[in-house]
């Protein structure tokens, strides 16, 4: 199992979500954007920070990496992706999930421990999860402020994309969404970041059922394709 | 090139500036350091070699008037691996880690502008961090504003906590804790200090020097502009005086760029991991002028600095801008010339500009050349590096103590009359910061154990590189305490190292390692200077008898509004190791059912206390005396009980006292309380030093008990957790509830209803 965290100049939390993974036993490194391929990789997350200094936009020049066609590429294919915090940014700058991330409601950068409920285990981030089950895992934005359009939004719920919510609203997200997957299931996009909540001494173990689904959604597709 | 011994043609400098003041004095150097500055050159200085010392010898750079006073710290110990003097101190932490540690000031900036000032504050100290190798893996923000009634104030507040969290949280470093202060004393003068932690392999440790004839200095990072020039000269080395005089100051802040630092971080790091830089050094106050004379006379070398081939934001710059400017976001790395392709390949990568700008002489002087006025390349500037960097002038300026001292402290706050509403005054002193913290990313990096709001931040200790968790815990502390300064700066700031190394036991954690800021008013008032003195003792005799070293400072004087002095206010930072860390250690938290004991004896004394000042009573009395041996072993015990498990819940008592202790462990676990046994006002909101409370479970009192009697450590039951009320038998009842509502909004409330910018 190797997962291939992408890291932008920017990026700051690549080292933490190897780290996570590693934590359960998988192998994970660091693919810098300059790559323009991604070899042998079962699943990708891009992980969080200020690429670019979210300067224009978070995440608006990131989309145009040299390494985004190969995980364009790599979604179409059915592999999983992750977009956490940024990634989750860049995920939607680059049209492989729909809406955008606006600023929080208070306009103020929010670090705090958030409480999500799963909405829904058909997705390569909750597999393992229960519905309804509520997550104790931090956020750490100033722009995670969900929106998009009516019908995107109605199209999100009629078809169970709506992976978590939050039980307590901390930005404005419209119908408190805190992650979405993409029609295929194979792309989570969520603003909390699951790497903060894999340790007993940092106050959450609650992110490692994210991670392990993920890992298990890429040895399902691994042993598939093999 | 032309010889050293040729005078550098660039302009005269018995110029007059525009408004007829003499060039030197408008740079602001005294007559006298004029005279000396001909002395050193044998010859009349020109304007750049004018500008060049004037920002070396300025106070922010040469610490001139604090240097003789700064000698007394104690800064040796078998673990101490840097003192001060460095970038940063550095300590050998074990497991092959070496651990960083810096304080800086960014005070006046932050008066003029507050968020780039706060901003490129945090910048300053990452740059100090990684130019020894080490990489920075926690900030904190000690901070102290105006009142919060005070529109102005607000705004500064605001921007502050704004500039901290935009560039902090981009360039990708935790911000773990600090303090936040609200007081008239620094209404007009904020004081926005800042701590960084850093890590690195034992080996990497590197230091800024300019070594090897022939050897390159590579300027790495941004452009070079017109910000900041001047700003350690202008800014940090005066005081303020009216309004429309302090926003003309503004151009001299200068302006951060969070993204470009983090490349720069990287970029460096990489550069030093692969052993390509003999030194690196950062670009702070003085820019150029302070990064190539400081290399090259720690070295023991000279250098020759082509002007012209430094990057710039725009034409027409003069050398003395460009020597001068404090564009932030720039480092100089020394380099061999056969590892000059690598670390050009290296800055390609991080998208980091990357020029060579001089050369490592033997000269032992620091020539500026350029051919900018069309001829040959010629030297403009001509002047031994170490007359910048060592010989700086030192002062031992005039200090006495305030005339009024000996009737001042007749006047005891334990004479006051006894208030009629004791919850109503507690109930005043209570404030959360979460409005200031929770706009920090204050999680990177997976490490933080317990996070900002806490006696002290606790930290895992990981490799640096190999991400190995050691099994062992960092605790960090900063304190600071002007009210008890302001009535005796010496036992103050025993006070303070006492307070500090009880936040640190709390967490169960030993200290290894001080560094201090002094923030002071105008040291040529004889007043502040007996303040600086008297706190430097103060630190001193704790430091000594708690064995801690100091291994570094920053000193901030001329903080200042209208011709008033700020209440001196010496901020120090702590590190300390948890060995083992098995658990999270115990917070400022009560466990329903628990019973209370506080540690340590209580001083019946409330001058320099919270609840005096609140009753205007400020800079008068006598502290509580301080027993160190006693404060010593006191925090020795209680590190010990929080290490073997049994304390639930544990919080320092400092300002506001055992009432402000019990009632924030109250509300930030909403939990109420009972105590009995406090005779009156005075044991509830004594300060006295070397205190603190404990919840213990009711199955682990005796155990407890036990080891405090056993160490002959004052100890008392003094109640117990639970219900929904804050009780203090025959003083004071108040709800839980009311008293967590006073708590929570206190700071949003207050910020919430504007500002004004100033």
């Amino acid at each position: 199992m190797n997962v291939a965290v992408v890291a932008f100049p920017g990026t700051n939390c690549e080292m933490d979500v190897v780290e996570a993974v590693r934590s359960l036993g998988a192998e994970a490194q660091v693919v810098f954007h300059d790559g323009d391929h991604l070899d042998g990789v079962d699943a990708v997350v891009i992980a969080g920070g200020f690429a670019h200094g979210d300067y224009l936009r978070p995440g608006a020049i990131a989309r145009f990496s040299p390494i985004m066609p190969a995980v364009g590429d790599f979604a179409a294919e059915g592999g999983p992706v992750v977009g956490i915090c940024n990634g989750f940014q860049v995920l939607t700058e680059a049209g492989l999930l729909p809406g955008a991330l606006q600023k929080n409601a208070g306009l103020k950068f929010r670090c705090e421990t958030s409480e999500l409920r799963v909405e829904t285990t058909d997705s390569a981030l909750t597999g393992e999860a229960e519905v309804g089950q509520v997550l104790r895992i931090p956020i750490n934005h100033f722009e995670g402020n969900y929106t998009c359009s009516p019908e995107t939004l109605a199209e999100l719920r009629a078809e169970d994309r709506i992976v978590l919510r939050y039980v307590d609203n901390p930005n404005g997200s419209v119908d408190d969404i805190a992650g979405i997957c993409n029609a295929g299931r194979n792309v989570v996009g969520l603003m909390p970041h699951p790497e903060r909540a894999g340790h007993e001494l940092l106050g959450s173990t609650d992110g490692r059922v994210l991670i392990s689904s993920l890992l298990s959604a890429a040895g399902a597709r691994s042993a598939v394709s093999a | 090139m032309a010889a050293a011994e040729q005078t550098p043609r660039n302009g005269d400098a018995h110029d007059d500036s525009s408004d007829g003041e003499p060039v030197h004095r408008a740079l602001g150097l005294t007559d006298d350091e004029l005279d000396r500055i001909r002395d050193t050159l044998g010859r009349e200085p020109n304007h750049l070699e004018l500008a060049m010392y004037s920002v070396m010898w300025s106070e922010h750079c040469s610490y001139k008037s604090s240097r003789i006073h700064l000698r007394r710290f104690p800064t040796e110990a078998p673990w101490v691996l840097v003192g001060p003097g460095e970038g940063a101190g550095v300590v050998d932490v074990g497991d092959g880690i070496a651990a960083a540690l810096r304080i800086e000031s960014h005070n006046h900036p932050s008066a003029i502008e507050p968020y780039q000032g706060a901003a490129t504050g945090v910048g300053g100290i990452l740059r100090d961090i990684f130019s020894v190798g080490a990489r920075p893996v926690a900030v904190m923000d000690p901070l102290r504003f105006g009142p919060l009634d005070d529109a102005r104030s607000r705004w500064i507040a605001e921007g502050v906590v704004s500039g901290v969290s935009g560039y902090g949280n981009s360039v990708g470093v935790p911000n773990v804790g600090g303090e936040t202060v609200f007081d008239e004393t620094y209404q007009g003068n904020p004081l926005v200090n800042v701590l960084c932690l850093g890590l690195m392999p034992t080996e990497r440790l590197v230091l800024g020097r300019a070594e090897g004839v022939g050897n390159l200095a590579v300027l790495l990072g941004s452009s070079t502009g017109r910000d900041g020039i001047g700003g350690v000269s202008v800014l940090a080395s005066a005081g303020f005086g009216d309004d429309e005089a302090d926003a003309d100051k503004r151009p001299s802040v200068q302006v951060g760029d969070p993204f470009e630092e983090k490349r720069l971080i990287e970029a460096c790091l990489e550069l030093l991991d692969r052993d390509l830089a003999v030194g690196v050094q950062d670009l702070g106050g003085a820019g150029i002028t302070c990064a190539t004379a400081e290399t090259a006379a720690k070295g023991g070398a000279g250098m020759d600095v082509d002007v012209d081939a430094v990057p710039r934001r725009e034409p027409h710059m003069a050398p003395f801008e460009v020597m001068t400017s404090e564009s932030q976001e720039r480092m100089l790395a020394i380099v061999e010339p056969d590892k000059l392709d690598d670390v050009l390949a290296i800055a390609r990568r991080w998208e980091v500009q990357a020029t060579v700008i001089g050369t490592v002489t033997d000269s032992g002087r620091l020539r500026i050349v350029t051919a900018a006025d069309g001829g040959g390349p010629e030297v403009v500037a001509d002047v031994p590096a170490k007359s910048l960097e060592d010989e700086a002038p030192l002062y031992d300026r005039p200090r006495s103590e305030p005339a009024d001292l000996a009737v001042r402290r007749e006047d005891s706050a334990n004479s006051l009359p006894a208030p009629s509403d004791l919850g109503a005054d507690l109930l005043d002193m209570l404030c959360d910061t979460s409005w200031v913290w929770s706009q920090y990313d204050h999680m990177l990096f997976l490490n933080t154990v317990i996070a900002p709001g806490g006696d002290a931040a606790v930290l895992r200790l990981k490799h640096p590189t190999t991400g190995v968790d050691t099994g062992r815990g960092m605790a960090m502390t900063t304190d600071g305490n002007h009210l008890w300064c302001a009535v005796d700066p010496r036992l103050g700031s025993t006070m303070t190292i006492c307070e500090s190394v009880m936040n640190l036991a709390v967490v169960g954690a030993r200290p290894v390692a001080m560094v201090n800021c002094m923030n002071f008013g105008n040291p040529e008032h004889p007043e502040v200077m007996w303040q600086l003195s008297e706190s430097v003792d103060g630190l001193s005799e704790a430091l000594v008898a708690f064995g801690i070293p100091c291994i570094g400072g920053n000193v901030s004087l001329y903080n200042e509004s209208r011709g008033a002095d700020i209440d001196p206010t010496p901020v120090v930072g702590l590190l300390g190791l948890i060995e083992p860390l098995e658990r999270v250690p115990p917070r400022p938290r009560l466990v329903e059912g628990g019973a209370l004991i506080l540690v340590g004896d209580t001083v019946r004394e409330l001058s320099g206390s919270r609840w005096a000042a609140s009753q205007g009573h400020r800079g008068r009395g006598r502290l509580p005396e301080v027993d160190l041996d006693a404060v010593s072993v006191a925090a020795g015990v209680t590190r010990e009980l929080v290490a073997a498990d049994l304390v639930l819940g544990a919080h320092d008592v400092s300002g506001g006292g055992l009432g402000l202790a019990v009632a924030e462990m109250a509300v930030a676990s909403g939990v109420g309380a009972t105590i009995a046994r406090i005779a009156d006002h005075v044991d509830l909101f004594s300060e006295s030093a070397g205190r603190a409370v404990l919840c213990v479970a009711p199955d682990r009192v005796r155990a407890v008990l036990d080891v405090l009697e056993a160490h002959g450590v004052a100890h008392s039951r003094i109640g117990e957790a639970g219900g929904d009320r804050i009780v203090v038998k025959d003083l004071l009842d108040v709800g839980l509830a009311e008293a967590a509502d006073v708590w929570r909004n206190r700071l949003p409330d207050s910020i919430g209803s504007g500002t004004t910018q100033g």
